[in-house]
């Protein structure tokens, strides 16, 4: 018998989560970015339920996406045959919050957690399945597969459920959703190495073009390349092989002040 | 602050990641011992050591390893690790997940989180105060979460003037006491996570330690390989019906099966092949290689078809030849090695729920995907999990932090294995009110036991019975399951099948029919017409009221005419029960065929009159809930499909 590798490991602990999650939740949905890990999210559901992603995709539109990634939504929609829901927060880009004139934290807040928070209040979802990976910052690094937000989602770090032997915390009191997490033990590089195996598409954003590409991509405003010619997922995976900075460094809304993204994440922040 | 925890240094592709835990008594070290490890690896961010370096002399604080990874707010604060981190570094030989465990009593359950997902773990044990509660408390609790690869590190051994003695000392009684768990390890390594002694590099001011660094032990260790040389047991999640395949999914947890296999599903104990194991995307019967890397199945029998097997740790789908009743909480296995069956067992059970575990008190006990109700009906002995004394007790609760040796029974039948021989199936968590309160291990379970259940579960409730009282109490609603079709269709032999595949569920099912209805109740009627519309009358009137006591009542009467089936609904939704109306469907020409009671021939030789479907009708249903054709369907297939439908109405 062949041992299994590492990505197998993975993969199999995210479908069993994917498929515990779907039947302990009636009404469940899934936040798509159109991201690396967003798309490895729907691959993985695929897996689990043998060709189709049985819940709705919900894409959180900023109004700064990148006109690429757009175009990428409108394909994989028809591809993987989604049932898409799109939220603008509608009425703070009315009330003019946007990146021209809001700090960072502001808008993010405003345009994704509010925005997720509008959304949850119309489609009532008691589960939200999330792409958040353990090794993208110290706060996501102790969170749990199931994760429980109030009904304000807030995020009680201090006392977690526990977790183990394949049992979840699986209940959500009125008002409350859980977060289930499948990509938590995943590493950036395991997410490259999979999308290679596996031959995931994603946007061309994270390869390299005139010496720059993507590492992480967000809302346009605030979104910085890198500079890379990583213009292939080889090229790619050789460059974290040896790099020593941060995934989400050109995510301005995590840094625009000390701890910013442990506070983001507490008001609800995915 | 930035990611502390975001560095990737990829060893070779493939190559397992080893998941080691750290665990100890508060204040040894843990945190110094891995900011120590994660420097001296080169793992952290671009110039994280500076930052915190300068941070700390910009505050006029001594810079500590354990600043790298006190990485929130709280912590910093407090100076404890209050939850569970995971983070990654890499030596030359294979990435390694830290699992950083709080060593604080009150965090037990995060301890419990961390480490459960461990393929190893680092004990370590400060050399100044010597093994304490923690110390010990934590390696009981590895080995009954299963862990049962580690080395310990005598740390701080710089407080401790790097005494040989000191070392030794702390080793022989550490020794004495992991043997009483039936733990062993050979590596015992003397440290100084502070100054760097013993952890990446050879110590030189303990040159009297031959044993491996740190980084050497910890590259001896392997990770966990999934059993798959134990026998098979897979455990249904769900059974998917999204397109015409009624696809099994769950997850191997022990064994493997291939394509061709008999398996047989406990506790319904029904057997069926496998057919197909799907996957998505779709593979290529195609040999492999075909479509290159994207479709390799890496884990697989050579000798065997690609995607014909599935093994230990796969989260896999299958279909069956046979369409029995399948649902989540089984567990398949081969029928030799099949798992235990029982409702009663025994058990070690920690407890970390604030509130203490109680006799009596209904629980949900949730096996692999099992989930059933019980009681702790004998708490035996209580073990001091600093000291492992196990002592007698009367009591009649286990407090937080606890371990009870005990005896638990569960309302329906359980699959169990004992954890000694097969650990996944041998593991449980309590759950109540949808937390989990404690974790436990099965023990000392009787194989050659199975299918000997009796049920002696006893509940009280006080005040009037409501009919969610009853229903609580029965696990079930009470309902109405009203058989219809022709004389010889088979609704008599499906009651009884259905009756017996309800019963083992520890439902309370009975079954009403001629037999039993007409030589008591109804032995004043007749066969006149008055009298049919009567007996059906009267029928309906007793399913309500055995319904409304709890029970699913399952009725096998021709009843031809649409207005005494409306009635029976109408009288069943009176009393607030279930009517589940099942069409038993076969061809006239089928049931005359078999006339089981010789009532066909009577007829046709005009011995009976007004016999329904020779010279009486037999007025179709209009819109039943469930139809079967028991002309193309077998009678497991026929119950299995009422099932289907049934159960989760009985929730």
């Amino acid at each position: 018998m062949t041992t299994r590798t590492h990505l197998d490991r993975l993969e199999n602990q995210s479908v069993f989560i994917f498929r515990e999650a779907y039947h302990a939740f009636k009404n469940i949905a899934m936040p798509w970015s159109m991201g690396k890990d967003s798309n490895v999210l729907i691959w993985l559901a695929s897996k689990a339920f043998f060709g189709r992603v049985p819940f709705p995709v919900l894409h959180i539109d900023t109004t700064y996406e990148f006109p690429e990634m757009l175009e990428f939504r409108e394909w994989a929609t028809a591809h993987y045959k989604l049932n898409l829901i799109v939220k603008i927060n509608e009425e703070a880009r009315g009330r003019g919050v946007g990146y021209e004139t809001h700090d960072p934290v502001t808008v993010t807040h405003e345009l994704k957690t509010v925005a997720l928070q509008q959304a949850m209040a119309q489609y009532k979802w008691d589960a939200l399945i999330t792409g958040i990976r353990r090794d993208e910052d110290p706060t996501r690094a102790k969170e749990r597969y199931f994760s429980r937000r109030n009904a304000q989602f807030e995020w009680d770090y201090k006392d977690q459920p526990p977790e183990f032997w394949g049992q979840f915390a699986t209940t959500a009191a009125n008002g409350e959703h859980v977060r289930v997490q499948p990509l938590l033990d995943w590493t950036e590089v395991d997410i490259w190495r999979y999308i290679q195996r596996e031959n995931i598409p994603i946007p061309k954003m994270y390869f390299a073009r005139n010496g720059q590409r993507y590492r992480s991509l967000g809302c346009r405003p605030i979104t910085k390349p890198i500079t890379s010619n990583a213009d292939t997922i080889e090229a790619v995976i050789a460059e974290l092989e040896t790099t020593r900075t941060s995934e989400r460094a050109g995510r301005a809304q995590d840094h625009h002040e000390r701890n910013a993204m442990q506070k983001l994440r507490a008001k609800g922040f995915l | 602050m930035h990611s502390i925890s975001s560095v990737k240094h990829p060893a070779s592709s493939g190559e397992a990641t080893l998941r080691v835990v750290f665990v100890g008594h508060v204040d040894h070290g843990k945190s110094t011992l891995i900011g120590r490890i994660l420097s001296d690896t080169n793992s952290l961010p671009e110039g994280k050591l500076e930052q915190v370096q300068r941070a700390c002399a910009a505050e006029n604080m001594e810079f500590e390893f354990a600043f790298l990874l006190d990485a929130l707010l709280e912590e910093q604060e407090q100076n404890i690790t209050i939850d569970t981190t995971q983070i990654p570094f890499k030596t030359a030989k294979r990435n390694y997940m830290i699992i950083d465990a709080p060593g604080h009593k009150e965090f037990l359950k995060n301890m419990i989180t961390g480490a459960s997902s461990a393929d190893a773990a680092v004990l370590v044990i400060a050399a100044n105060e010597g093994v304490q509660e923690q110390s010990k408390r934590h390696a009981y609790l590895l080995s009954l979460l299963g862990v049962r690869q580690f080395c310990v590190v005598v740390n701080k051994m710089d407080l401790a003037d790097y005494s040989e003695a000191r070392f030794l000392e702390i080793e022989k009684k550490y020794r004495v006491f992991l043997k009483t768990l039936n733990l062993e390890t050979d590596v015992f390594i003397p440290a100084s996570a502070r100054f760097g002694e013993n952890i990446t590099a050879r110590s030189t001011k303990m040159k009297w330690h031959h044993g491996p660094t740190l980084a050497e032990a910890l590259d001896a260790m392997t990770p966990m390989a999934p059993p798959t040389d134990l026998p098979l047991r897979f455990c249904v999640q769900d059974v998917y019906k999204f397109d015409d395949r009624r696809i099994i999914a769950g997850r191997i947890e022990t064994g493997m099966l291939q394509v061709g296999d008999e398996l047989v599903f406990s506790p319904a104990n029904k057997t069926s092949i496998v057919q197909s194991i799907e996957h998505w995307p779709v593979i290529p019967s195609a040999v492999e290689g075909s479509r290159g890397a994207s479709f390799k199945i890496s884990h697989r029998d050579p000798s065997t078809p690609i995607g014909m097997t599935g093994v230990a740790g796969g989260s896999i789908g299958i279909t069956l030849h046979e369409q029995i009743f399948v649902e989540r909480g089984y567990v398949a296995s081969h029928s030799k090695d099949a798992p235990i069956e029982t409702n009663r067992f025994h058990a070690d059970l920690f407890w970390i729920a604030r509130q203490p575990a109680r006799l009596s008190h209904l629980y949900t006990v949730r096996l692999a995907t099992q989930e059933v109700k019980c009681q702790i009906v004998s708490l035996d002995e209580v073990m001091d999990s600093s000291s492992l004394e196990r002592n007698p007790t009367k009591a009649d609760q286990l407090a937080r932090n606890e371990v009870g040796r005990l005896t638990i029974q569960t309302r329906a039948p359980i699959v169990l294995d004992n954890h000694d021989r097969l650990p996944p199936l041998g593991r449980f968590v309590l759950v109540d009110d949808g937390m989990i309160c404690g974790g436990g291990i099965v023990y000392d379970g009787v194989y050659t036991d199975r299918g000997a259940i009796k049920s002696k579960n006893i509940f009280w409730s006080e005040g009037k019975i409501t009919a969610q009282a009853r229903s609580a109490q029965h696990g079930h609603r009470g309902a109405v399951v009203w058989l219809t079709g022709l004389s010889g269709s088979g609704k008599s032999t499906i009651a009884q099948a259905l009756e017996r595949e309800l019963f083992i569920r520890a439902m309370h099912p009975y079954v009403l029919d001629g037999d039993n209805i007409r030589h008591g109740l109804n032995s004043n009627l007749g066969f006149a017409p008055e009298d049919r519309v009567e007996n059906i009358r009267r029928v309906s009137e007793v399913a309500k009221l055995m319904a409304d006591a709890g029970n699913v009542v399952i009725t096998a009467f021709i009843s031809p005419y649409r207005a005494d089936r409306q009635r029976a609904r109408s009288i069943a939704m009176e009393g607030n029960a279930e009517f589940i109306e099942v069409f038993v469907d076969a061809p006239l020409e089928v049931c005359e065929e078999r006339d089981p009671k010789n009532l066909y021939k009577k007829a046709r030789a005009g011995e009976i009159r007004e016999f329904t479907g020779i010279d009486a009708p037999y007025e179709l249903p209009v819109d039943p809930e469930i139809v079967v054709q028991t002309n193309q369907q077998s009678v497991d297939e026929s119950v299995a499909s009422i099932l289907e439908r049934l159960l989760p109405r009985l929730k």
